[in-house]
């Protein structure tokens, strides 16, 4: 479904070299490693958003490597919140269906589904100002899902909330992506996050994927010590 | 902190033990009392020649004041609108592009702030005088307009208001995340319906304070008039007046002028303070 090709990037001194990554269909993929590792940047030239120095990605198989990021069918949740506080909660997430030419009325009709599955019909006629973290990233996901995006790709979503509320977004991000049958890149460097909801993982560290598999293998077969110490392994003894 | 009226009084005579606090709120109130005194100056004025209320409303509209207000406000608005359509393109480039000389044409943007007005009022003259200049000139004669008319008076006014505009405006541009923008261009916005739907929404306080501090800026345009344009009676606008009224001693014509500068000018100030940039949605 999503095709990253000998892929490299850069942003001011730090390079992201020959990436090369294959996610399924309705695939619920995450990208694992810490700070600076180059995951967010990978994301973004996924998304367009900052361009790549060298490779070609494709979306579906269609080659999106020069497409801009409107025309690529992504949906992206960045970290924090990114609601765009001029706008209500419900405007905010119709904002993709309006930019589609959707009238309002069959845009409320589009993301009732959506509004159901994530539980925010009371926040509709909010302001965004006074949401929680937790509300707030519910409503950027339905906004992302909105327009019915190819991809979705979630950076970080929930490192700024608290542990319980963590683990309750990853349980509903893990059932709205079945729900939705969405193949979903989800970033994060937390084991708790990825066990919830990954079908597969790669470990990324200083611009460079160390591994590739499905978290269970991983853990029995770390190649890496870094692995390891991503993923918070003892050594078996 | 909770303090009891003990407490509370103890710790008020201690910050007011401060160099520190005596200094500087004893400044303020020194500039406060100042500004105060100047204005009651001009109202005690006023008074003392015995221009009342109906006085003063019978200067303020009579024939030639009133033509130099409706003038002020015809030019002042037209050089706001061509303030506007200049600082939003050139705020934004100036926030969101690095380029070759960046620094110093980020510098150089501000060259009208410091200048003398009547400098800038000289170098106008001087353009005008220059081949590009009697080039423009003589295309604008061509079509009826002359420049010793509401054109040169919306020049000056222009020229010495716009880098207001864009100092506001790239300071509302800075504070806009770029998160957002990014955010926009995935949900499936071009460049431009971005910057429509999602910057500009988001810079609208620096607008509106960058756009009131151009026009009050433009309405009290003086030096760069007197030399560009003149003080015909067809070019006078408000600080001409003033000046030409002073000029043959009717000192309560200029100072009725005066007051209704200051009021414009305090009503801008109101709005600025509420609308810079940096103030939260709320």
């Amino acid at each position: 479904m999503l095709k990253i090709s000998n892929t490299s990037l850069r942003a001011g001194d730090f390079t992201v070299d020959d990436i090369n990554l294959t996610v399924s269909a309705k695939e619920y993929f995450v990208l694992m490693g810490p700070t600076g590792s180059g995951k967010s940047l990978l994301v973004k030239a996924v998304c367009g958003i900052i361009p790549i120095q060298s490779g070609r990605i494709y979306i579906d198989g269609k080659d999106v490597t020069h497409l801009e990021p409107g025309k690529r069918q992504i949906g992206y949740v960045p970290q924090n919140s990114s609601l765009f506080p001029h706008l209500s909660v419900v405007e905010n997430i119709i904002f993709p269906l309006k930019i589609r030419r959707v009238n309002k009325k069959k845009a409320l009709e589009i993301i009732a589904p959506i509004v159901d599955t994530l539980g925010i019909s009371s926040l509709l006629k909010r302001s965004t100002l006074n949401l929680s973290g937790g509300e707030q990233q519910k409503i950027a996901l339905a906004r992302a899902l909105s327009f019915s995006p190819k991809l979705l790709i979630l950076d970080e979503p929930v490192s700024a909330l608290d542990e319980p509320t963590r683990c309750e977004i990853c349980t509903l991000l893990k059932t709205t992506q079945q729900d939705f049958s969405i193949t979903t890149i989800h970033i994060c460097h937390n084991m708790e996050e990825a066990r919830i909801v990954s079908d597969r993982l790669a470990i990324i560290s200083q611009g460079r994927i160390l591994q590739m598999d499905t978290l269970e293998n991983m853990i029995d077969h770390p190649q890496a010590e870094i692995v390891k110490n991503i993923l918070r392994l003892k050594d078996k003894k | 902190m909770n303090f009891r009226k003990s407490e509370w009084s103890a710790e008020v005579v201690k910050s007011k033990q401060n160099g520190l606090f005596v200094v500087s709120i004893g400044s303020l109130i020194f500039f406060v009392v100042l500004i105060c005194l100047l204005i009651l100056a001009d109202i005690f004025y006023l008074l003392h020649w015995g221009v009342g209320i109906e006085k003063f409303w019978k200067i303020l509209t009579s024939p030639q004041v009133l033509d130099c207000l409706r003038r002020s406000f015809f030019t002042s608005f037209i050089a706001l609108l061509l303030v506007v359509a200049t600082a939003v393109p050139v705020g934004y480039a100036l926030s969101r592009y690095r380029f070759f000389g960046h620094s110093i044409i980020n510098t150089f943007v501000d060259m009208p702030i410091v200048l003398p007005p009547v400098v800038l009022g000289i170098s106008l003259l001087a353009f005008f005088g220059s081949p590009i200049g009697n080039w423009i000139k003589e295309a604008l004669q061509h079509y009826g307009i002359s420049l010793v008319s509401s054109v040169g008076i919306v020049m000056c006014q222009y020229i010495v208001s716009v880098s207001y505009c864009i100092r506001a405006m790239k300071a509302s541009f800075d504070n806009v995340d770029q998160r957002l923008e990014h955010v926009s261009l995935t949900l499936g916005c071009s460049q431009e319906q971005t910057f429509l739907r999602v910057t500009l929404p988001l810079a609208r306080n620096g607008l509106i304070a960058g756009g009131i501090m151009a026009w009050a800026r433009a309405i009290g345009v003086f030096g760069p008039l007197m030399v560009f344009v003149g003080t015909g009676s067809r070019v006078q606008v408000m600080p001409t007046k003033m000046w030409l009224e002073l000029n043959v001693g009717n000192i309560e014509n200029a100072l009725v002028v005066a007051l209704v500068t200051m009021a414009i000018a305090s009503i801008a100030l109101v709005i600025v303070h509420y609308m810079a940039p940096g103030r939260k949605w709320t």
